[in-house]
């Protein structure tokens, strides 16, 4: 009884919520989290770091060599090797962090049956791991960059700006996916052939000036259509149409982004809703 | 509530000095001064139990609107309680009863459907020790990752590491990966990142039954030394021992309804009586009340020196009694005996006649009083258990004259990291091409 503690005041519990405990709590577990992630898979093994650059370089080459060789297109595009990688890059991204989220909180069941954890905290790790993987992988399309002889553009600076907009799509979709698959299991499998659908939906392989017309609509209500073009065109190659002129204009992104905001919402009132119960459920 | 600052420690000091009372091992203490720092009015909660899951959208999609059938099971009914700063406070009931279902309340884990929560300070945010612990991180980082679950911050984490292995005896394997540490370690480990990060009230589901019994001794003195540093402690339990050594106050739960409150030697009592008591059987209701033969009257596990235990180590031999009172003659009388495990399976079960002097009895008479004593060779990983029994007649084991579900709790530890449900002596020998 060496101090007296302050007389302690009776504060209502509201159960378990998305973000249980504290906003402080929250960050501080999440970083954690997702720091000791990106270490294990880095320093865990002496090549940790080439073995996490080889799959997007791996699936470069491939494609390199089909696209440049075989079905030629990348003869007509500026920098394609580069725009190429780049694009792997940021769609391997959202690919590695939407796939490992989907199971994510379902596999952190202890933590989610045993403790006070903040939900969002699980998924959310996850796409953050995903984003340090993305921020050294970056390392090496900067070296194509150098290579290439790709000018330097005051636009560089603009990037940040896609990468936050790419960040929080696939923060959304992350949250989405976790939070249904507690109850529907075949979101994960649903998912894994969407993943592949949106990879050809999006323009990765192809610049989006050599899609057919009828189709150009379609592809460009992708969220991550935009994203990706205004990232060739601030980046790669100012000549190439950004987001705002390959849509025809302002409106011609309308759709895209009706769907992102749609996507973003449906993720905080879906996790809102399931937070509560997830540990239930499992 | 705010009782000024002062006040309740003058109390607390009094009480420690001048008002003990000892009984057994365990002190009595008056904490009514103290502020309330958690306050549960009235929790309910029910679970919906679907009779058939739909866990895919497409079972969604393919029959949209066919209406879920769910079975109502309420866990926790109109719970109502209120615990003290400093106190010990123990929630003692038989499996199912509901005490987990309140602590994962407690502990902002399951929600509750109605009723009122309020605690004061910082609650620990687990019910189980190490359940925060990430198996591929060394045990400094997984100190910090377990203070900043506590609330602490990462810098407040990081200054306590080695504090916490002082007090774990763990001084040189900070840098060691947990999963290679053994459950002994593990335990020690947790334990002390639990009592060395400032949370004001701990939530305990059954932690001294895992460890060697250095220690659960050593629990136990810190559990002693918690209780004088004025932490506040939930402890969920099956073992009366604990409840009565331990705990300042205790709280009985059966079928999710708080049957007894106060006193914890009296809430002891309470849940042997209703273990054993009539209520307890009438939930096998297929024993029709006027085929029941018997009455149970007590049933617990004695070590080799006849003292009674609730936990037993690896290797000692499992050996059951059951009490009971004859109300009508039974004919070739059987005893059957079961055991399962936490997760219900089956693991074991045997009939023998009832015997005197390794000769069966051909009738036991209305008013005999007979203490059946099973000993089993004890095979079973460590874990918890529980042990069912039943008396049949005319050596027909369907017949059944009195049968005790659950009738004893009872958890098996060691230190060993056997996998799978029994422990099995493995004997190898080989044999080569040409040993023919």
């Amino acid at each position: 009884m060496a101090e007296a503690p302050p007389p302690p005041k009776l504060v209502e519990v509201r159960g378990p919520t998305a973000l249980g405990g504290g906003f402080r709590r929250f960050f501080e577990l999440l970083w954690l989290i997702a720091v000791n992630d990106f270490k294990k898979a880095y320093f865990g093994t002496v090549l940790g770091y080439f073995w996490s650059l080889l799959r997007p370089l791996a699936l470069f080459a491939v494609l390199l060599f089909v696209f440049t060789r075989i079905f030629r297109i990348g003869s007509e595009v500026e920098y394609y090797p580069v725009l190429l990688l780049f694009n792997i890059v940021m769609i391997s991204f959202f690919q590695e962090a939407t796939l490992g989220s989907v199971a994510s909180v379902v596999n952190q069941e202890n933590l989610v049956r045993k403790t006070r954890f903040p939900r969002l905290v699980i998924p959310l790790a996850v796409v953050l791991t995903g984003l340090f993987n993305f921020g050294t992988n970056l390392i090496a399309v900067l070296i194509f960059i150098i290579a290439f002889g790709v000018p330097l553009t005051w636009t560089w600076l603009l990037f940040p700006l896609i990468v936050i907009a790419l960040f929080v799509f696939t923060m959304a979709v992350s949250m989405l996916l976790s939070a249904l698959y507690v109850r529907f299991r075949d979101v994960g499998i649903i998912w894994s052939v969407l993943v592949t659908a949106i990879f050809y939906a999006t323009p990765v392989l192809y610049p989006i000036e050599i899609v057919p017309s009828q189709y150009v609509d379609w592809i460009m209500a992708n969220p991550l259509t935009p994203i990706f073009e205004q990232a060739r065109h601030w980046v790669i190659d100012p000549g190439a149409p950004g987001a705002v002129s390959a849509a025809g204009g302002v409106t011609g992104l309308l759709p895209a982004a009706l769907i992102y905001v749609a996507v973003c919402v449906a993720a905080v009132i879906v996790f809102r809703r399931e937070a509560p119960r997830i540990a239930e459920e499992l | 509530m705010n009782i000024p600052g002062p006040l309740p420690i003058a109390c607390v000091g009094l009480s420690s000095t001048e008002t003990n009372q000892t009984r057994g091992k365990g002190t009595v203490r008056d904490l009514s001064g103290n502020p309330v720092v958690i306050r549960a009015e009235g929790l309910s909660k029910t679970f919906e139990i679907p009779d058939h899951k739909v866990d895919s959208l497409k079972e969604r999609a393919v029959h949209p609107f066919r209406k879920q059938e769910t079975r109502k099971l309420k866990a926790l009914e109109d719970v109502s309680f209120e615990v003290r700063q400093g106190e010990f406070f123990g929630i003692a009931g038989r499996n199912g009863s509901g005490k987990s279902t309140l602590l994962k309340i407690l502990a902002s884990i399951y929600t509750k459907d109605r009723g009122s929560l309020k605690v004061a300070g910082q609650l620990a945010p687990f019910i189980e020790l190490g359940v925060g612990f990430n198996q591929e991180l060394d045990a400094a980082q997984n100190i910090v990752l377990n203070g900043v679950m506590m609330g602490l911050t990462r810098q407040e984490a990081e200054s306590k590491v080695d504090t916490v292995l002082d007090f774990a005896e763990l001084q040189g394997f900070s840098d060691l990966k947990i999963k290679n540490f053994s459950s002994g370690m593990l335990v020690r480990l947790a334990f002390s990142t639990m009592l060395e990060t400032e949370v004001d009230i701990l939530l305990i589901d059954e932690v001294l039954a895992v460890g060697d019994a250095a220690f659960v001794q050593k629990c136990n003195d810190a559990f002693r030394d918690m209780k004088e540093s004025g932490k506040t402690v939930v402890l969920v339990t099956h073992d009366m021992e604990s409840i009565e050594h331990l705990c300042d106050r205790a709280m009985l739960l059966e079928n999710g309804r708080q049957t007894r409150i106060g006193d914890p030697g009296e809430v002891g009592r309470e849940y042997m009586r209703l273990n054993f008591s009539e209520a307890a059987s009438e939930h096998d209701s297929w024993v029709p009340s006027d085929q029941r033969a018997a009455r149970m009257l007590g049933a617990w596990l004695e070590d080799g020196d006849g003292r009674r235990v609730s936990n037993l180590a690896e290797e000692d031999s499992i050996r059951a009694v059951v009490e009971f009172e004859m109300r009508a003659p039974v004919e070739e009388p059987l005893f059957t005996g079961m055991v399962a495990n936490d997760d219900m399976v089956h693991i074991a079960a045997w009939e023998q006649p009832v015997q005197r002097e390794g000769m069966p009895i051909e009738r036991l008479e209305a008013g005999e009083r007979v203490a059946v004593v099973t000993e089993i060779e004890n095979n079973l990983v460590p874990g918890r258990y529980n042990a069912s029994f039943r008396l049949c007649r005319n050596g027909n084991s369907d017949d059944v004259a009195m049968q005790m579900i659950g009738a004893i709790d009872f958890v098996v530890y060691g230190t060993s990291s056997h996998h799978g449900v029994v422990r099995v002596e493995p004997r190898q020998s080989t044999r080569f091409g040409d040993d023919g």
